[in-house]
């Protein structure tokens, strides 16, 4: 919403300045979005300078020259002027401006085979001067205006532009914001005065609006004004209509937009003489077509509402007018319409035609009902002003009545909300200022709500408008008090805090990405997981649900590899989803590695393997509370690991998958390594296996070190082999230490050699050789039992 | 003077001139050897009357002892002296470059969520969470938003189903629905967490970060939320003062509703937060609207409060003056390393926020 304070002052007399009122409309709560001087016709025309005034290369009488017009860099212009030369101060007239003189409109142009960016002006061509020799020196006093319009407004008057919140359609007209700055205290409301016309003439036009099912239109109201001479606006009208950013067109519709924004109260103006017969207001047919002014044809569906006279439809209700029954400078007798048109169907309308007009932006907001009789005497007193003609009684059609709403108001609600004590006596004013009637009643205040906020519903609403006008600087700022209730943190919230730091400790950099992904990548990860497309994705690259974190973290490893990064390890913690349904999602920590040396400069360093995101994996599950010994590591994982190369870790206790590893699929990714723990699982495996702080027993009788060395089936993993040894005694045996794999010469093609050291310690005595053989011996007898392994001699 | 005395002297002759380790070693057995001249007079003892004996078996003990003496003295001359030459030829140039640490980076998010729960820590707000996939309802018709609202379009919200009724929640206040219809009152908490909207330009990603507050207790009303709003403001951005306004706004969940700007200044192409007469808008609050409240089963008689939501990736720039919201989730490692954190850097309360 765009205003001037001159505008301003046609509502409201006030004696604060443009600053105060700015400041002011920010207080409540019409945020001033910018300022700037206002726009007239010839602002186009701006200070420039002549760089270099460069020989034409294929004209001899003409230069083409390099202009500074105050942008980062010059524009080429062709100039056919003698005094063209360098370091001249001069106006330039960009594409897009209408020269004076001629009414030429400019674009940009090739003369002679160099293309021209708009034209360096004469005085005559400004209609400064008669002066048409040569290109308008301007004196070296405008040397620091290079980039500014060179006609500035005497007057000095800035429009004012408001981001005006959905909930205040009354403030897309000036008399609205006159009306808030009224309450504030900021000057009187001017009231708007009874106009009385000579009605010469008949409405004679039949009007009916017809009962549809949801007719968005319940009120109609309408005049005719007959042998008007439509010419172009008075200066006054047009500078305002320009301060709206608007194009002067002809006093007809410059009129009726001027009320729109003046009042908030859409008008349109139709050609009579173009109306056959009679109006109806009635819900479109399908595939009704309407030209219409914006110049595109639409085709409607079922159920629009239409303006239409016996040939068809005229316009959409409190959207666009139609090309058929526009007015133009010749037209001689008009329909001024003045109606009342329902909110969602209109925006529902709107939004299916991807329509958007002023109009249609007021009418979707809420537009007064009650103003369609006050928009009316508005444009026919200005009209009948400035073309003449002769006003006839006015037609209201109406389906609907509009009461205004009352609400009975417990007026402590203000200071309760608030906190502070206010008034009765202020609270009255406040909302008297802002058009609401009000009725002491006992211990309540009833409220009439006025027809132009339909915002308000209830007593909330009231307590708003109070503080909102009184000031939010007025509320006494509480001081928090330190007192907690309840932990910050619950158990999975400490956890999961904790594991983004672990990793991040390993080396890796914590990366987020978007919780969509591509389709065919998240294809490759997420195994029997079910597809959850976003049906209107933001490109067709993030259409679904990630049900992995791998896709992203892969695809952004990759772009970093491109950048020149061979040595990179990446890890996200965050949703991946499971379910289309709320909560269908899990919390993963994933992380991924990889390392590409180039064998003559690694200074020593080895490439990475599967251990080394496992050593990272199993720390991190450490640090989250888990013991070494809780953990069972197997060798299934999902596909899009290498299956020779990953596995799987969960508790031993229940079984509850804690995480994944290993190497990525080589057809996914080459030498990469990954990891994904399931923090919800291990948290729920966490609550349910608390852990009782134990006491230090330390043992200082002797240990014993044995080492052994067992052949065994390829097929069979170390870790049986440990957990068949350390079943054996499993308070004897304190440690396992595997210390060598060996396949290869001398052994079986189908076998492998682990050689291992057991430490033996007891917690009560030393132990003796007998005992020690005895143990030794257990330990042999129960690998060859569960493992099948044999001793190496 | 015995002979094992002559023996004793000629054996500290013979040790005081010797060169090395395995010369020493060769005379220590020849001493305390088991043929050693210790043992053979020690076996002399037995032909000896038990007078003699004690006396007899003294002198040979301090001479043995005078000899340990002697002998250890000895050995470590040696052994220094050796380690010094063997020193004296090694020589690294320690110039060449150290292994590389690998500590990672936690991103700049992530610690801003942490420092910001470690604030409302301290004035008893405890963490909540929710969902990011969303029903209709609690992202939008509990939290009093009229059926036709332009939030809703397609436009702005990614749908999962063509009914509209699953989506990504566009902000994190269904939250404040899910943790008033679990729980009953009072509520004290903050919900960070990821947002969704269908945008994407220079200053809109289709994911950001949002952060909700919520106080429901019998009597919070708006001086509570400014002192609360104040309070944080100020611990964040780690100034003594704050410039501060609240601009009256509209949004459907809160009445009255505000957006809270904060003052700053540019210096040398810096930001300065707290001073300077420009303003920031940095975040929309209010008092929960009684529809609100009535869909949360709770009666707006009786109870009242505020809320809040905030842009935490703003805030993230902001603080750390991050130029381009979009490079938060381009993972480009120069970035992540540049503005990431060390994870031992967790924001405490009696340490400090930052380091």
């Amino acid at each position: 919403m765009k205003f001037t304070k001159d505008w301003l002052s046609d509502h409201l007399s006030t004696s604060k300045s443009e600053k105060q009122i700015i400041e002011k409309l920010n207080g409540i709560g019409l945020e001033v979005e910018k300022v700037e001087p206002v726009k007239n016709e010839l602002s186009d025309f701006i200070v420039a300078k002549i760089i270099k005034a460069n020989k034409h290369p294929n004209a001899d009488r003409l230069k083409l020259c390099d202009v500074d017009i105050g942008t980062k860099e010059t524009i080429k212009v062709v100039c056919g002027a003698p005094n063209a030369q360098d370091g001249l101060l001069t106006i330039y007239a960009p594409p897009g401006s209408t020269i004076p003189k001629n009414g030429m409109k400019l674009e940009v142009s090739k003369i002679r085979g160099e293309t021209s960016y708009g034209m360096l002006c004469s005085e005559a061509e400004l209609k400064l001067s008669n002066e048409s020799e040569g290109i308008i020196a301007l004196s070296q006093k405008y040397s620091g205006s290079i980039g500014e319009t060179y006609f500035k407004n005497k007057n000095d008057n800035n429009v004012i532009e408001l981001s005006v919140t959905p909930n205040r359609p009354d403030c897309l007209g000036v008399r609205g914001i006159a009306r808030d700055l009224y309450a504030c205290g900021y000057g009187n409301l001017k009231e708007i005065k009874k106009i009385k016309f000579n009605k010469k003439s008949k409405h004679n036009l039949k009007i009916k609006i017809e009962k549809n099912k949801n007719q968005a239109c319940s009120i109609f109201g309408s005049c005719l004004i007959k042998n008007i001479s439509n010419k172009e606006s008075p200066s006054w009208l047009k500078e305002r209509i320009l301060a709206l950013g608007l194009r002067p067109i002809s006093a007809v519709v410059d009129i009726t937009n001027y009320v729109m924004f003046d009042l908030n109260r859409p008008l349109h103006a139709y050609d009579l003489d173009k109306i056959k017969n009679s109006i109806t207001v009635r819900n479109s047919k399908k595939g009704e077509i309407l030209k219409a002014l914006d110049n595109k044809t639409y085709t409607l569906k079922e159920n629009m509402c239409v303006i239409s006279d016996d040939e068809g439809a005229l316009g959409l209700g409190g959207i666009i007018g139609g090309v058929r029954s526009g007015t133009e400078l010749d037209t001689k007798n008009i329909l001024i319409e003045s109606a009342y048109f329902d909110p969602s169907i209109t925006r529902k309308t709107s939004k299916e035609l991807e329509i958007n007009s002023d109009a249609k932006f007021r009418f979707e907001r809420g537009i007064d009902p009650q103003s369609v009789k006050e928009g009316l005497e508005m444009a026919a007193k200005l009209i009948t002003e400035i073309c003449g003609g002769e006003v006839s009684n006015f037609d209201i059609q109406e389906t609907q009545k509009f009461r205004k709403k009352i609400i009975k108001f417990k007026s402590n609600l203000v200071s309760k909300t608030i906190g502070i004590k206010i008034n009765d006596k202020d609270i009255i004013k406040i909302l008297t200022r802002l058009g609401f009637e009000t009725k002491k009643k006992n211990k309540l205040i009833e409220i009439k709500v006025p027809t132009w906020r339909p915002d308000i519903f209830g007593e909330i609403d009231l307590v708003e408008e109070v503080i909102r006008i009184l000031g939010f600087d007025n509320i006494n700022s509480i001081e928090p008090e330190k007192i907690r209730i309840k932990p910050t943190l619950n158990f999975y919230q400490k956890h999961f805090h904790l594991a983004q730091r672990s990793v991040a400790s390993k080396g890796y950099y914590e990366t987020i990405t978007w919780s969509f992904s591509d389709d065919k990548t998240n294809d490759k990860f997420k195994e029997g997981s079910e597809t959850i497309k976003i049906i209107n994705p933001i490109s067709s690259e993030l259409s679904v649900l990630r049900n992995s974190l791998y896709p992203n973290l892969i695809y952004y490893m990759e772009k970093n590899l491109n950048r020149g990064f061979t040595d990179q390890s990446l890890f996200e913690i965050g949703p991946v989803f499971t379910g289309k349904k709320p909560g269908d999602q899990i919390t993963v920590i994933c992380g991924v590695r990889k390392k590409q040396y180039d064998d003559q400069n690694n200074f020593g360093e080895k490439n990475i393997n599967v251990f080394d995101i496992k050593k990272d994996l199993i720390q991190s599950l450490i640090e989250l509370g888990l013991e070494r010994d809780e953990m069972l590591i197997e060798d299934i994982s999902p596909s899009y690991y290498h299956p020779g190369i990953s596995g799987t870790i969960s508790s031993k206790n229940e079984k509850s998958l804690l995480a994944y590893f290993g190497q990525i699929h080589p057809k996914i990714i080459n030498e990469t390594f990954g990891f994904e723990i399931f923090l919800d699982n291990l948290v729920q495996f966490k609550q349910s296996n608390k852990k009782i702080n134990k006491s230090l027993v330390l043992s200082d009788f002797q240990k014993s070190e044995r080492d052994f060395a067992f052949l065994i089936s390829k097929n069979i993993n170390a870790q049986q082999l440990v957990d068949a040894i350390k079943n054996t005694d499993t308070s004897m045996i304190k440690k396992i230490n595997i210390f060598d794999v060996y396949e290869g010469e001398n052994i079986p093609s189908d076998k492998k050699s682990i050689a291992l050291k057991v430490t033996i310690q007891s917690d009560v005595k030393t132990l003796n050789d007998n005992e020690l053989k005895d143990i030794s011996n257990r330990i042999i007898k129960s690998v060859e039992e569960h493992t099948g392994a044999q001793l190496r001699s | 003077m015995s002979e094992f005395e002559k023996k004793i002297l000629e054996f500290k002759e013979k040790i005081k001139v010797v060169k090395n380790l395995p010369e020493l070693n060769k005379i220590n057995s020849e001493i305390f050897g088991k043929n050693g001249i210790i043992n053979l007079e020690f076996k002399k003892l037995g032909s000896l009357s038990p007078d003699e004996r004690k006396n007899f078996a003294a002198s040979i003990n301090s001479s043995k002892k005078e000899l340990t003496e002697f002998f250890s003295k000895k050995s470590t001359e040696i052994l220094d002296k050796e380690i010094i030459e063997k020193v004296n030829k090694e020589k690294i140039d320690i110039t060449l470059p150290e292994k590389d640490f690998k500590i990672g980076k936690v991103h700049p998010v992530s610690q801003v969520i942490d420092e910001i729960s470690c604030i409302f820590s301290e004035i008893g707000f405890s963490v909540e969470e929710g969902p990011d996939v969303e029903n209709e309802y609690n992202n939008f018709t509990a939290l009093n938003t009229p059926e036709n609202h332009p939030a809703k379009d397609m436009h702005d919200t990614f749908y999962l189903d063509q009914d509209m009724k699953t989506l990504l929640r566009t902000h994190t206040s269904p939250v404040q629905v899910r943790t008033m219809l679990k729980g009953s009152p009072p509520f004290k908490i903050i919900a960070p967490g990821r947002t969704y909207r269908s945008d994407s330009d220079q200053t809109h990603t289709p994911m950001f970060h949002q952060l909700e507050g919520l106080h429901i207790d019998k009597d919070i009303n708006m001086g509570h939320l400014k002192g609360c709003l104040n309070y944080f403001i100020k611990e964040f951005f780690e100034v003594e003062k704050i410039k501060m306004r609240f601009r009256p706004s509209h949004f459907p969940f809160t009445e009255p509703s505000a957006e809270v700007d904060i003052g700053y200044r540019i210096e040398n192409n810096k930001i300065i937060i707290g001073e300077g007469d420009k303003w920031l808008e940095i975040l929309g609050c209010g008092m929960v609207h009684p529809n609100v409240l009535k869909n949360c089963k709770l009666d707006p008689n009786k109870f009242q409060g505020f809320a809040f939501g905030i842009g935490i990736d703003r805030l993230a720039m902001l603080k750390y003056g991050i130029n381009d919201l979009r490079s938060f989730f381009e993972c480009d490692y120069r970035w992540l390393n540049h503005y990431g954190f060390d994870p031992l850097d967790v924001p405490t309360n009696y340490r400090g926020l930052s380091r």
